[in-house]
């Protein structure tokens, strides 16, 4: 088969901290018979080697459509990406020829899907669907690609890996499963595997487990991961920075412990205080009043505005710019962002 | 697998006692007495009519002339048409034909119905696509006599291809055109089925999981949308094999072919009882086998079903 490699060579050629994929101003639009959805609104990010970013948002703030961009699976149609790029090591992929484009998925950037159950396909054993990997990228034998599925089941710690690997995704457990999703996206050592609520569809206690290897394998592979999820527990173990959207637009980016200390939106703010609390039993839980806007008709000026407490009138006509933020003194917080024209207040009050 | 394979078996057997009785209680229930009907125009001698009815078994209550019927059937006995020619007899002349009519019927919407559901399936919205489902449509609403007759009138009368009805039945080329009438309902429904199913899968998220590997379309196509695709295509074949061989009655006769369906025509106009529940019964166990082997290939196609 015909190998077609991307520049640059394994990760260890990597300049720590250098950008492993970069995402610039992206706008992605679904044209519906209602109209144009605008889902994602001038999305920037990125991330390095070893680094794990976590996009956290409500459904339809636009963090999947971003990830499925980023791995070239968004439907098209109806989806349209209408500006932006998307470099992987420098690299725009949305220029990138299609062959080329299908040899960085799967190989150098890999995905793990939130429900297992359906995202594996169901008439193929797993040690088929694993093997898969190793004989179309790597062109190996039947055999050797099931012995390398066994090696696979076992890195991710699935008991008897040996017996099972001819097993149907049915016969798993939905731990069990999740694990093999996340040993499909490992299979051919990736430099960047986006996981799409990981463990969203599974029991609190294999969440931590799952979780927790994620993280292990991650920084063993020294992979650049990008966690989406809307759940900020998932989060605060395993996340280095944390970029919170909402309706399409990233409204404050931070390091992910600043950010749980100190937001600097009303929006992150509305999320961490709608976290219950023990300490706080038989008070009525915090809620964000309202609803995340309607895509088709986004708000004029700030999208957040019909339901944040802090409302002006320049947020009903201006449209924040995610600005660097500052402490008190007025230094700059490094890796700080927040799209909130208020933000001082927010931060510090 | 193994518990479930019995269970199936066991199954059939209510189902074929069932059927089969309903079938010898119709035809000896039919108004009319076969025996007084041989003689025609004559006048029946009723010492003779006596002791063909004696003979047949026709003189004794119905539930002693089924169990009778069952008794000979297990030992292989389809028992004796009115005319003195054994049933199996005429069902060994007959069954060849209608097999290979049905084979080839299948051959065709089996090909012709995947490759063109595959085809508008894949490209939903697209002109092949609405012509698939127009032509199918138009299959499915002219009934199975009309599009005989005017596959007779173009291929024969006009092209002149073939002979109008079939001279030889044994002449697998002959069959060509009753097999392609004969299957193309059943094309239609094959056509549109795989199309709404692979319409089905390709939202399905393994799909996504697929491209997301970075598999080349080809394989993402065959190996897992067609895989999940076919299952209920798979199944729909093979009860329709069954179907196509009791189903050829109709065609068999415009055609002239000298299979089961005519065979069966006749014997129901003469009210040939042994030779009618013979060849039903045939039918029924055909139809119990057929529908057996689309369990458990259904079983094989999809682990899912397996351990249920």
């Amino acid at each position: 088969m015909d190998v077609v490699e991307v520049t640059g060579g394994g990760r260890e050629n990597l300049v720590p901290g250098t950008p492993l994929l970069e995402v610039e101003d992206l706008h992605i639009e679904f044209h519906t018979q209602d109209g144009v959805a605008k889902a994602v609104n001038g999305v920037s990010y990125s991330v390095a080697a070893g680094e794990t970013l976590a996009v956290l948002g409500e459904s339809g703030s636009g963090k999947s459509v971003t990830a499925q961009a980023v791995m070239g699976i968004l439907d098209m149609p109806p989806g349209k990406i209408t500006a932006g790029r998307i470099l992987f090591r420098g690299e725009d992929m949305l220029t990138m020829s299609p062959k080329l484009r299908r040899t960085v998925r799967g190989r150098r950037i890999a995905m793990i899907f939130q429900d297992a159950l359906s995202a594996l396909n169901p008439v193929l054993s797993v040690g088929y669907q694993l093997g898969e990997m190793f004989r179309v990228h790597q062109g190996l034998s039947r055999a050797e690609a099931r012995a390398k599925a066994v090696e696979l089941m076992e890195r991710v710690r699935i008991p008897a890996a040996k017996q099972r690997v001819g097993d149907f995704p049915h016969q798993f457990s939905g731990g069990m499963r999740q694990r093999i999703m996340i040993a499909m996206a490992l299979a051919l050592e990736p430099d960047l595997i986006i996981a799409d609520e990981p463990t969203t569809a599974l029991d609190v206690t294999v969440q931590a487990q799952v979780m927790d290897l994620l993280a292990e394998l991650q920084s063993e592979f020294n992979m650049g991961l990008i966690l989406i999820t809307h759940d900020l527990g998932v989060v605060a173990d395993v996340a280095d920075k944390i970029a919170v959207m909402y309706a399409g637009r990233i409204v404050e980016t931070a390091p992910v412990h600043e950010l749980y200390a100190r937001p600097a939106h009303p929006y992150t703010r509305g999320l961490l205080d709608s976290i219950p609390r023990l300490d706080q039993k038989g008070q009525d839980l915090h809620a964000i009043k309202g609803l995340p806007p309607n895509l088709l008709s986004i708000p004029q000026g700030c999208a957040f505005n019909p339901r944040c407490d802090r409302v002006r009138d320049v947020c009903l006509t201006e449209l924040p710019p995610l600005v660097p933020v500052a402490d008190e003194e007025g230094a700059e917080l490094p890796g700080r962002r927040s799209a909130c024209h208020y933000w001082r207040e927010t931060l510090h009050g | 697998m193994g518990s479930y394979v019995l269970r199936r078996v066991l199954q059939m057997i209510p189902v074929f006692f069932g059927t089969t009785l309903l079938i010898f209680v119709m035809v000896y229930t039919l108004p009319g007495d076969p025996v007084t009907a041989l003689f025609g125009e004559k006048a029946a001698d009723p010492a003779v009519v006596a002791s063909i009815k004696h003979k047949y078994f026709l003189d004794q209550p119905l539930w002693k002339q089924y169990l009778h019927y069952m008794g000979n059937l297990f030992q292989g006995d389809f028992g004796t048409s009115f005319t003195g020619r054994p049933v199996s007899d005429i069902m060994a002349g007959a069954f060849p034909v209608t097999i290979r009519l049905a084979l080839l019927a299948f051959v065709f919407e089996m090909i012709l119905g995947l490759a063109l559901g595959m085809l508008s399936g894949l490209r939903r919205g697209s002109v092949q696509d609405t012509l698939v489902l127009v032509l199918t449509l138009m299959v499915i609403s002219i009934p199975v006599f009309v599009l005989a007759y005017i596959a007779q009138t173009v291929f024969a009368t006009n092209l002149g291809w073939v002979t109008p009805t079939v001279q030889d039945s044994y002449d697998l080329s002959q069959l060509v055109l009753p097999a392609v009438v004969l299957g193309s309902l059943s094309l239609a429904y094959v056509a549109r089925l795989t199309r709404t199913s692979i319409g089905e899968n390709l939202r399905a998220d393994y799909m996504r999981t697929a491209v997301a590997k970075g598999l080349p379309r080809r394989t993402i196509v065959l190996r897992h949308l067609l895989r999940n695709s076919l299952i209920p295509v798979i199944t729909f074949l093979g009860t329709d094999l069954g179907a196509l061989m009791g189903g050829a009655i109709v065609t068999e006769g415009i055609f002239n072919v000298q299979g089961i369906g005519n065979v069966l025509y006749r014997a129901i106009n003469t009210k040939e009882g042994p030779t009618v529940v013979g060849i039903v019964t045939v039918l029924v166990i055909i139809y119990l086998v057929a529908s057996l082997l689309v369990d458990l290939l259904y079983a094989v196609l999809d682990p899912r079903i397996r351990y249920a």
